[in-house]
């Protein structure tokens, strides 16, 4: 098992790196090419969610993303510091109801339309989203 | 790749160009752009997204928020986009039913002429 972790500061312009980041090592661990989009989006989403939570409640702590090579599985796992005990429910899409910056919910349910496999653990202290793709078990490109 | 944006107007449409990545950091010039047209009275927008490289939620916020705007003067905004990885989004949100999404921008000058 192949661990790579990365805190940053929670400010928008790092999120792109965030998804570079990501994106170069889920390449190298094997997750096909046509995925790659795919968890670029997904890790981008959660970072952005991030990002935004944690401007709101802590700006000055960092958020971390740990990404990890296992069995087989290329798998991310995006936490920060921000209390989130509920997640918004999806609603029947009223375009009055959504604001400029969007409710911060949506994120989420973009990543659980992108990642093959995604978990959501929200909680007083912050809230962390796990999630995964098939990689090659070499860790070479499949 | 950073944001471009560029506009000009055709008849009585305002084509946004739109080139590089929207999220969470470069959004908020596209929100500036939106806002800054429809107050000086643009209310029927094209954004051409064949150059966008990216595009996360952020992104459709602003698209939706700008809507929005135009909507309350009985505009219009509409996208041109063919890539599969910027429509994927639209599809999972469920927008491509809020949206008029066209393969060009002829296309859409055309689909916006018929309805005068």
């Amino acid at each position: 098992m192949a661990t790579v972790e990365l805190t940053f500061s929670a400010l928008p312009a790092h999120v792109r790196t965030a998804r570079l980041v990501a994106t170069a090592i889920a390449r190298r661990t094997g997750v096909e090419e046509s995925l790659l989009d795919e968890v670029r989006l997904a890790v981008g989403e959660a970072c952005s969610r991030a990002v935004e939570a944690h401007r709101a409640h802590c700006p000055g702590e960092p958020i971390r993303i740990e990404l990890r090579d296992d069995s087989g599985r290329f798998e991310v796992t995006v936490s920060d510091q921000a209390p989130s005990d509920e997640i918004k429910q999806e609603q029947p899409l009223d375009l009055g109801m959504l604001s400029d910056s969007f409710m911060s919910g949506f994120g989420i349910a973009v990543i659980a339309g992108l990642a093959d496999d995604v978990e959501v653990f929200p909680s007083p202290k912050g809230m962390r989203i796990r999630m995964s793709w098939p990689a090659a078990a070499n860790g070479r490109p499949a | 790749m950073d944001l471009k944006l560029d506009h000009h107007n055709e008849d009585r449409l305002t084509i946004v160009e739109v080139e590089g990545e929207i999220d969470v950091y470069t959004a908020p010039r596209l929100r500036e752009l939106l806002i800054d047209l429809v107050n000086k009275g643009n209310f029927h927008l094209l954004v051409n997204m064949e150059k966008v490289d990216f595009l996360d939620s952020t992104g459709l916020g602003v698209l939706v928020g700008g809507l929005k705007r135009v909507r309350a003067h009985d505009g219009s905004l509409e996208l041109v986009c063919t890539q599969e990885r910027i429509l994927k989004i639209f599809r999972i949100t469920g927008l491509t039913k809020v949206f008029g999404i066209y393969a060009s921008v002829d296309e859409a000058k055309e689909a916006h002429g018929k309805d005068k």
